[in-house]
């Protein structure tokens, strides 16, 4: 795990970072973060100090049935696996990030063109479904266990982790058929979410205890990079997450 | 029957960089005016938890709600234009400051052969250089006519740089001295050195140190957090509206701004216009305001599609070459690039600046000779750090799986081993590139939709497998282990982002017969309409839009300033 040696590589609050860099200036000043955050009281502060285990209450579903959610966190292990060099998505919450996401807006692509007329249209012209994400996930759920089943007679969940592989490659390739959707498209959103639920703040449910970020030395959010951006060496930070910011 | 308010001087539609910017120069000036803005309310404490790649960068914060309004896209016409359901080739800015607010602050000047490109390109290749179909045109206006401007806007926003030595005649240097320089970028500039290129530092409104400038306002300095495109700054240190020319309009006490306040056509009779209608978003009433001056600063898309929709102008015919409103729409041709995958060295990749980078002109504009070449113009190419944020950053190498076990490890090494070298090519107008009005898909309103008629053509192709090429050598000369060329440009795709700089569709000219609007971006047709933007732009640069489109912004309140005390065409 990565440790940091230096001192400014510590993680800094807020406020005093915010005090010590000048940052507030006067006359027409905007800097409003920066201001507001001078005028909040002082809370008490402990870096370094690990935090008591708890039971993680962000771990229940919003959208799937626990069918659902047993086949995709199967499905975004593989896409991700655990192995030698770290958690895989299972361990991550990638499944439940993808439940909460599932439940909201972008599960109903909420802040998209979803009215109609519908027609197929070219590549380049990106995705002209009547179909909600949602919706998608449902089907391709679905046809993970019906395929597994007639393959090999078993549902997703219950497979080989290489008898997983091949039906995820099949749906990757567009060996299987779908209606409505193609299996490459909600191949493709599978493993971009499980993506996101790996490397998203874990505010999210994904990225559990940041470890997703410290597989690839990501220090999540920081204050400041002034003092490494110019640095030669590779600077290993312990990552903060948005919960950091706030307490 | 719509709400009458009382007449103002002028009324603006938006209020990003080309609102803003009017904005506080009218206001500085006596005018009263009024800012609509669609979006709501937005200030620097907004951004409090604002690094988060997920809500930000991938679900798109802060840009444009496409339920509500979207562009449709075909690629030519014969096939039948569908619409941008979810975000991919760009991002449309919404809410107070627009796209100016979570842009990166990649701040250039265009280059001298930019504004005249149609007569020096005959100058020097003669007329057959230039293909059928390109709708070359030179801009109305010179670099050395523009260059005051150009400084005003680097002033006003504080732009940290040093001197471009392939660029224009500057009068001062840049205010600000250039951003730190990355191991990265001191490779990029040692290699390119070595190739006998002119690298320097990338122009950024991201502020290399603290800067009060010549309104008053006093800005931090950049923190290289990581989280800049598409995020809105924390510090108030990148250079966006909200926290520059607003708030000096504001404190004249001339500007109100409604926000919520949705644009919908632009009142006339005769070839004047007496105002806008517009809709308050928060209670769905009709409201009129009446103005002397209507501004549109509603981004290309908007400002061409309110003149269409309310009838303002001549709507271009690719059929016939005539009319002016939708003509040139142009892009950015991003595919020319190269990444080099360095195996046994970090880079501190996941730190970075919106605009921090070392680029070079060696092969932009005319500065090489093209006698041989099958295009025209070319691209900046260039080494940034941007912050390499885990989501969207999982480069492997090709042949590397896209899911499992291999391509978690090539991608887990890989994160901190990579370096970009990209190209930013120029896009030329053609004929048969336009925007007009959608003829079957509608915004919540019930208004058409713009039409987008595009695709990549052969001087595109060119451009990009030249640029990855030289793309390609300089990450050798970087020391690269591996690079790997990206030169084939396919068909223009809407899917993946690209770029947010469609320019074109409202563009100025010297002539009434072959532009809109004439050098001071007043309409020829309507002359008291001003059409500020991109959307001015005859063809897009081998650059970032908006240190050409900020300077085109202080040069139309000039104008504007001249109208209201003289009325008639300015030019
Ligand atoms: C992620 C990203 C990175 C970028 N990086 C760079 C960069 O590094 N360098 C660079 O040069 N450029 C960059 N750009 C482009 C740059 O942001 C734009 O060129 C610039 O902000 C355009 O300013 P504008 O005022 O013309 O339009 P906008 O900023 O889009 O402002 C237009 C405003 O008009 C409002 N509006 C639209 N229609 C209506 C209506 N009908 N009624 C009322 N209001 C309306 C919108 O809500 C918006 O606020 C970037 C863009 C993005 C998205
Ligand atoms: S990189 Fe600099 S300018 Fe950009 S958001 Fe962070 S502190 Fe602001």
């Amino acid at each position: 795990m990565a440790e940091s040696n230096n001192k400014y590589e510590q993680p800094v609050s807020r406020r005093h970072f915010l005090k010590n860099t000048g940052l507030v200036l006067g006359g027409l000043v905007v800097g409003g973060v920066a201001g507001s955050l001078l005028r909040r009281p002082e809370a008490p502060q402990q870096p370094g100090a690990a935090p008591a285990p708890a039971a993680d209450y962000n771990q229940a579903l919003m959208y799937f049935s626990p069918e659902q959610f047993k086949v995709v966190e199967a499905a975004c292990e593989r896409i991700f696996p655990e192995d030698e060099l770290g958690p895989g998505a299972k361990a991550l919450g990638a499944a439940y990030f993808i439940d909460h996401q599932l439940a909201g807006d972008w599960g109903f692509n909420a802040r998209e063109y979803m009215q109609g007329p519908f027609y197929p249209g070219e590549a380049t012209q990106g995705y002209q479904g009547r179909l909600k994400r949602r919706e998608i996930f449902d089907i391709g759920i679905q046809e993970l266990n019906n395929y597994s089943q007639s393959t090999y007679g078993k549902r997703f969940y219950e497979i080989t982790p290489e008898q997983q592989d091949a039906v995820l490659k099949a749906f990757e390739t567009d060996e299987v058929k779908l209606t409505a959707v193609s299996a490459s498209a909600f191949f493709k959103m599978l493993r971009a979410s499980t993506i996101e639920g790996i490397y998203a703040d874990p505010l999210y449910g994904g990225n559990k205890n940041m470890d997703g970020w410290r597989l690839k030395n990501f220090p999540g959010n920081q204050m400041t990079y002034t003092q490494v951006i110019e640095q030669d060496k590779f600077v290993k930070m312990e990552p903060l997450s948005l919960r950091d910011h706030q307490h | 029957m719509a709400r009458k308010l009382p007449k103002v001087d002028v009324v603006i539609v938006g209020v990003g960089w080309g609102g803003g910017i009017i904005a506080s120069e009218l206001t500085k000036q006596g005018l009263t005016v009024v800012g609509l803005e669609r979006g709501k309310e937005r200030k620097t404490e907004d951004y409090f938890m604002v690094h988060d790649e997920l809500r930000y960068a991938l679900r798109y914060e802060m840009m444009q709600d496409l339920s509500k309004e979207t562009i449709t896209f075909r690629s030519n016409t014969n096939v039948r234009a569908l619409p941008m359901r979810s975000y991919g080739s760009f991002l449309m800015g919404t809410g107070l400051g627009g796209a100016g607010v979570h842009w990166n602050g990649h701040t250039f000047r265009f280059l001298p052969y930019d504004f005249e490109i149609r007569s020096k390109t005959i100058e020097r290749y003669g007329e057959k250089k230039i293909p059928e179909g390109m709708t070359l045109q030179d801009w109305g206006i010179t670099y050395d006519e523009l260059e005051p401007y150009f400084d005003k806007f680097e002033q006003m926003a504080g732009i940290s740089g040093a001197e471009n030595p392939l660029g224009g005649k500057r009068s001062k240097p840049y205010p600000t001295p250039p951003m730190k320089m990355t191991p990265s970028m001191k490779l990029f500039e040692e290699a390119a050195k070595k190739l006998n290129l002119h690298p320097y530092p990338l122009p950024s409104a991201n502020l290399s140190e603290a800067y009060t400038n010549p309104d008053g306002i006093s800005r931090a300095a950049c923190q290289y957090c990581g989280f800049c495109e598409r995020f809105g700054c924390e510090y108030g240190a990148k250079a966006d509206p909200v926290v520059t020319v607003i708030p000096v309009a504001k404190k004249t006490g001339k500007f109100e701004i409604r926000t919520h306040s949705h644009v919908r056509r632009i009142l006339h009779t005769g070839n004047k216009a007496t105002g806008v209608l517009y809709t308050d978003v928060t209670t769905g009433e009709e409201i009129e305001q009446p103005a002397d001056i209507v501004v549109l600063t509603s981004y290309v898309f908007n400002n061409a599609r309110l003149l269409l929709l309310s009838k303002l102008g001549r709507p271009y015919d690719p059929n016939t070459g005539k009319g002016v409103i939708g003509k040139n729409y142009c892009y950015q041709v991003m595919r020319g690039g190269a990444t080099g995958f360095f195996e046994d060295r970090e880079f501190n990749n996941y730190a970075g600046a919106g605009a921090l980078g070392m680029v070079l002109d060696d092969y932009n504009g005319d500065n090489f000779d093209h006698s041989n070449l099958n295009f025209l113009h070319g691209a900046n190419i260039s080494v940034s750090q941007y912050g390499q944020r885990p989501i969207a950053n999982n480069t492997v190498p090709e042949g590397t799986p896209s899911w499992g076990k291999e391509f978690k490890a090539a991608s887990l090494k890989y994160a901190n081993r990579t370096i970009n070298v990209g190209a930013q090519g120029a896009s030329l107008p053609f004929r048969h590139h336009f925007l007009d009005l959608d003829p079957t898909y509608k915004d919540v309103f019930g208004d058409p939709l713009m039409r987008i008629t595009f695709d990549f053509e052969e001087q595109d192709r060119q451009l990009a497998a030249f640029m990855s090429e030289k793309c390609g050598e300089i990450a050798r000369e970087m020391g690269a282990s591996k690079v790997e060329v990206r030169g084939k440009l396919g068909p223009y795709d809407i899917t993946p982002y690209q770029s947010t700089h469609n320019t074109g569709g409202v563009i100025m000219g010297a002539s009434p017969e072959t532009s809109a609007v004439n050098n001071y971006l007043q309409m020829w047709d309507v002359e008291n309409v001003f059409v500020v933007g991109a959307s001015a732009f005859a063809h897009n640069s081998g650059y970032n839009p908006t240190g050409t489109m900020g300077a085109l912004s202080y040069r139309a309140a000039e104008g504007i300033l001249k109208y209201h005390k003289s009325g008639g065409i300015l030019v």
